[in-house]
Parts: structure tokens; sequence; C-alpha cells
């Protein structure tokens, strides 16, 4: 049987798709909860900066024409409880530079009177500047008077990192707990084909009923055609089978009509020469039969070989049986058969196939060995093997031909006085092959035949 | 013996009875289920011979039925289809043998006695002629209790001639009796089993006699 070639699987393809989407997701949520954060930092970086400033610009007041400006302690320790950061501020008076650090880097003014927010270089390091104004009334007339106040972001730029690292490790944890979900979601979607699979191959040689158990949607249409598939190949077996038993019956029939009445004419003259016209014809009728008889036989031993059934047989009660049932031919011939090894062996394998190559093996034996002799049936036990052996002591077969005899049709060179199609040692060697087995024959040293068959011991 | 026949095919049987007719044997015919029931219901038969495929059924419904009535009387199956399909169904459904057509009537015979042995035999296969005492289903001869060891082919030939003490037998027809068709004798063969037999029978008042030109016959002094 051919295994069919494997293209893909749909397991590790479900699987595969599933893992990728999520590392996309991973991804993207290790994006967004780090922009949020970073966000989040920002806003809270700001919102304090603009608190510190607009502290500073509540504080200023306008005296006599002066800003007085009274920098309220809380204004930069509120800066100071966020981190280590340095902080600078400015105050001006329109362009006018009144306090604090002169270059800090100016900010446009927002409409409404808004915060203003800057990040900017100061002083080699990277700064965080909110800027607020208010209008104030001075000699001049109308006036704004700017607060900014800066921060650097060292600090915040380990705690951006902490934030990364945390968001790291929230899109890998995603991605482990996607990975775990999406193999649980892989083998429950191919449970049903597993399933399917599991009901089909249990099945015995010659179990063909449909599949009956329930299946996803998405198979029907492939159990269907499995089912279909299964009635007819069931429907043409039924048929092949009907076949050789009409056939059998058609080609025996009337040979069986010829022999007897061949028998009776036989019996009834005592002419020397009909005599023996007559026991030509019954030999060749015999041997038509055997050879018909053989090609079913064949045919359905090649038939079985394709489904063997599997269960457990006792060789010995197998040899023994196929003894018992040649012994009525054995004893008309006179010869004796005794089987010799009481250690019994089993094996797996079909019982009919086997039951058929033992009577073909002893009918053979039965057949060449010469009247009143012997034939001796052994079974032994190896390790790992038992050994069926079936000796006669007639012709044997000739030293030149013994690789070839169990090939089809081939008959002993010697043989040809004696009913046989050929294909007797052609089945018992395929069927001792499809146990496992294998089939030796030989001559016996004493004279005579010996053919043995090895099967294997599980 | 007494047989019965269930065949379909009207030549096969007709062949078969004249055939077992010649060994003496009693035979009746039943060419469907039907016939063979009404035939088992009157009469007690020695043994059945069944054909498996019949026009009113399958024989093997017969034999469900024939084992469920406890019927005693031995049953072999003639099938024509292939053995390896038949042989199982047919021995568990309580067939004793069963035989490929065509048959080969010494086989039969053999199968026959075989069952019948198997079976136990019954009183009148005893045979009581002279001193001696044979019982054919065992095989064993006495002469005056004492157990002669006969070979298979022996006893076959003091069995025919038994069976018709005083009735000469040709060489031709004790061929025919003893040998299957398979094997290549001649008719000088037969002149070495009654050798034997004679030998074995020194001591008995039953004699194998030679009718020279015609053949041999068993005789009581």
């Amino acid at each position: 049987m051919s295994t069919p070639t494997a293209h893909g699987s749909i397991r590790r393809r479900l699987l595969l798709s599933l893992l990728a989407s999520a590392a996309v997701l991973a991804v993207v949520v290790y994006f967004v909860v780090q922009s949020v954060a970073r966000q989040t930092a920002q806003e809270s970086q700001d919102n304090v900066l603009v608190a510190s400033a607009l502290s500073i610009l509540d504080s200023a007041r306008f005296v006599n024409g002066q800003v007085n400006v009274d920098l309220p302690y809380s204004a930069l320790s509120m800066l100071d409880s966020i981190s280590e950061e340095r902080v600078f501020y400015a105050i001006r008076l329109e362009n006018e530079f009144l306090s604090g650090y002169p270059d800090l880097p100016r900010t446009n003014p927002a409409p409404g009177g808004r915060p203003v927010y800057l990040s900017a270089p100061f002083l080699g390091e990277e700064v965080r500047i909110a800027a607020v104004r208010r209008p104030v009334s001075t000699d001049g007339g109308q006036s704004y008077i700017q607060v900014s106040v800066a921060q650097t972001l060292s600090g915040q730029k380990q705690a951006l990192a902490r934030i990364s690292r945390t968001s790291l490790g929230i899109g890998g944890g995603f991605f482990l707990l996607s990975v775990l979900i999406a193999a649980i979601i892989a083998r429950s979607t191919i449970h049903p084909l597993d399933r399917l699979t599991a009901s089909v191959s249990r099945r015995g040689p010659k179990d063909l009923r449909p599949v009956a158990a329930p299946v996803p949607s998405e198979m029907v249409p492939l159990v269907a055609s499995l089912n279909s598939f299964m009635r007819r190949l069931h429907r043409s077996l039924l048929r092949s089978e009907d076949f050789i038993a009409e056939a059998a019956h058609r080609v025996r029939t009337p040979l069986a009509i010829v022999r007897t009445k061949a028998e009776i004419v036989q019996r009834k003259t005592d002419d020397p020469d009909t005599r023996a016209a007559l026991k030509e014809m019954i030999h060749a009728i015999d041997d038509s039969s055997r050879t018909a008889g053989q090609l079913l036989d064949h045919a359905m031993v090649t038939f079985r070989l394709d489904h063997l059934a599997n269960e457990r047989i006792s060789l010995l009660r197998l040899i023994q049986d196929a003894v018992e049932r040649l012994r009525p031919m054995s004893e008309l011939k006179d010869i004796g058969m005794e089987v010799t090894g009481t250690a019994d062996a089993t094996i797996q394998g079909d019982p009919i196939l086997l039951q058929n190559a033992l009577h073909n093996l002893l009918d053979n034996a039965v057949k060449y060995a010469p009247p009143g002799s012997d034939v001796a049936v052994a079974l032994a036990l190896g390790d790992d093997v038992a050994v069926v052996t079936v000796a006669d002591n007639g012709l044997g077969f000739p030293e030149a031909e013994l690789g070839q005899l169990a090939q089809r049709f081939s008959r002993g060179s010697n043989a040809q006085s004696v009913v046989g199609s050929g294909l007797g040692l052609t089945i018992v060697k395929e069927v001792t092959e499809a146990h496992g087995g294998h089939m030796r024959i030989s001559n016996n040293p004493g004279g005579g035949a010996c053919v043995s068959l090895h099967f294997p011991l599980s | 013996m007494r047989f019965l026949l269930i065949e379909d095919n009207a030549q096969l049987a007709e062949a078969v009875v004249d055939r077992l007719m010649l060994d003496g044997h009693v035979v009746d015919h039943a060419p469907d289920l039907q016939t063979a029931c009404s035939f088992t219901d009157t009469t007690s038969y020695d043994l059945i011979l069944l054909d498996i495929m019949l026009p009113d059924g399958d024989g093997r419904s017969f034999l469900e039925t024939h084992r469920n009535q406890k019927s005693k009387t031995p049953v072999i199956v003639l099938t024509a289809r292939s053995e390896v399909s038949d042989r199982v169904g047919i021995l568990d459904l309580g067939a004793d043998d069963y035989m490929v057509k065509p048959i080969d009537f010494s086989e039969l015979e053999a199968r026959c006695r075989a069952v019948l042995r198997r079976r136990g035999g019954a009183a009148h296969n005893l045979l009581t002629l002279g001193d001696l005492r044979f019982d054919s289903l065992s095989g064993t001869l006495k002469v005056a209790d004492r157990d002669i060891q006969l070979r298979t082919r022996e006893l076959r030939l003091f069995e025919v001639l038994a069976n018709a003490p005083g009735q000469v037998f040709s060489k031709s027809a004790l061929v025919d009796r003893l040998f299957s068709y398979d094997e290549d004798v001649t008719e000088n063969a037969i002149e070495v089993y009654v050798a034997r037999l004679r030998r074995h029978l020194q001591a008995s008042t039953v004699k194998i006699t030679t009718i020279r030109g015609l053949g041999y016959k068993l005789e009581t002094e």
C-alpha cells in the first residue's frame, strides 16, 4: 500500500497563522503600551512644570512700576519631588529678561493664555520647558509677564526605559499566552480529523460499513465520498467473491459428473485398455479440477492478503487440524502422518490463509510420498521463531530446481505422474511471507522433500 | 450403508447414486431441502451428503436445523466453491467433514469411515466370520480374542472381501477399491497385499482362495 505524499500540514498552517497574528498583536501591544506610558509621563511632568510656573507667576507683584518676584519655595520643591533633575527658570516681562537663566529658550505665546510646552536642548542637555504668561498693566500700558520653567529629562528617560521593559514584558507575555491558546485551538480543530482517521484505521479488514460518527460540517463532503467509496468497494468485493464461487461451481459440477461416470464405467469393465484410458481420463479431470481450484484459491488468497485478518492463532492446533483433515487420504495411501513437538506457539495472522497454506503443504507431502511411507510434521520453537517442518520420503525436489519451485505454475520436472497445478507452493510461500515469515525448501539427507515455514514470534 | 444425497444437479446426483450403489450402498436422492427434510423425518440414514448451493435455500441452513434437532446422522458437505472461502463456515456450522467436487469416491469412502469412526460405531459394523471378529469402523480384527495388527490397506482389502464372503473379486476391482486414482499401481500390487493378508490369517479358519484367471474370494473352512 502506498502512503500518500503529505503536502503541508493543516495543524502547522493553523498554528503558524495563529502565531503570526499573535506576534503582530504583541508588537502592536508593545508600541501602544509604550506610547501611552510615554504620553502619560510627559503629561504628568508637564502638569508639574505648569503648576510650578503658575505658582511663580502668582507670586509676581507689580509694585511701583517694578516687577517683584518672590520665588516661592514650593515652586521648585515640587519639581524636585519628581526626581533628581536639574531645574531652570526664566522670568521675562515682555521681551525684557528679569530673573533666572537668561538663555533659556523662549517660547512663542499661545493664544488665550494657555501654557506652552517645548522640548529643546539647553546647556548640553535635553530639557522640557513649560511657559505661562499673564497680562499686567505697566506704565507703558498693557504688557505680559512670562514665566518659563524647565527641567532636564534624564530621569524621565530612565522611567521610559523601565516602561519600555515593562511593555516588552507585557507584549512577550501576550505572545506566550497566544502560543498556548493557538496550540489548544489547533489541537481541537484537528481533533475531529484525528478521530475520523482513528475510527477508519481501527477497522478490521472486512469492515466496510459507512462512517456514522458525527463530523464537523466542513468534513461532511469528504466523509460522504469516503462512505460512497467504501460502499462501492464493498459491492465490488462481494461481486468478486460471488464470481469466484460461481466460477468454481460452474467448472466443478460438470467435471464431477464426468469423473463419476468415468469411475462407474471403470468399475464395470475388466478390459485393460479401457481401464487404462479411463484412468488417464480421471487423472486429467483431477488435474484440471485441482488447477481450477488452486487458481480460485490463489485468487482468494491474493484478495485476502490485501486485507489480512489479525487474530491470535495457535500453530499447534492449526497443524493438528490440517493433519486430521488429511488423515483419511493418507490412510488410503497407507501413509503415516505424525506431529512431533508439543510446545505450542501463538502467532498473529489470518487463520483461513494459514489453514490453506498448511493444507496445501501437507496435501503435497501426502501426494508425493510413496505408499506405506511416513510424513513427518514438526513444530519447533526457537527464541523468536516458530518453525513448521513437513518432510516426506518421496522423490524430493530436483536439486537444480530448488530455487524456482515456489514460483507460479512451476513444478518439479520429476512430478509429471502426480496430479498438480504448481500453485500449491506459491500459495504456501505467499501466505508465509505475508505473515512476516519465510519458506525454505530442501531435500532430506535420506531422500524426500522437506519444506519448512519460519514464522517470527512477536 | 444408507446414504441421503442432497444435490440439485440431476445428472451429477444420478451418477453419484449409481457409483455408490456399485459399492453396495443404498442411496436416496433429494433434489432440494424440502424433499430432504421429508426424507430425514421418515428414514434414518447412516450418512448425509449435502450440497451447499440448492434451489430452495443454502445447504448451511439445513445444517443448522439438522444440528438443532440433535440428529446424530453425520453430514459430509460436498462443495463446489473455493475451499478458502467455504471451509470455515461449513465446519463451524457442524458439518462432520467436507469435500470439494469433483468427488474422488475412494476419498469419500475414506472420509465416511473416518467420520463414522469419530462418531462411534453402531452394532451392525461388527462382523463375525468363522473365528474372526471384525469391527470395520475401529478397524480391528481379532482371531479368537487376539488382536491382529493390520496396516490400513490390508484392513481395507479384508473389509472388501469379508463384506461379500464367497464372492469372487477380480484384481482390477480390488485395485479400484483399494487405491486412489492418483496412485500409479499395477494389478500386481494386489498380489502383494493378498500375500500379506494371508500371512496374518494363517491361524484363522478364514482363508483367501485364488480363483485362477478370475480373482480372489474369502472362504471359511
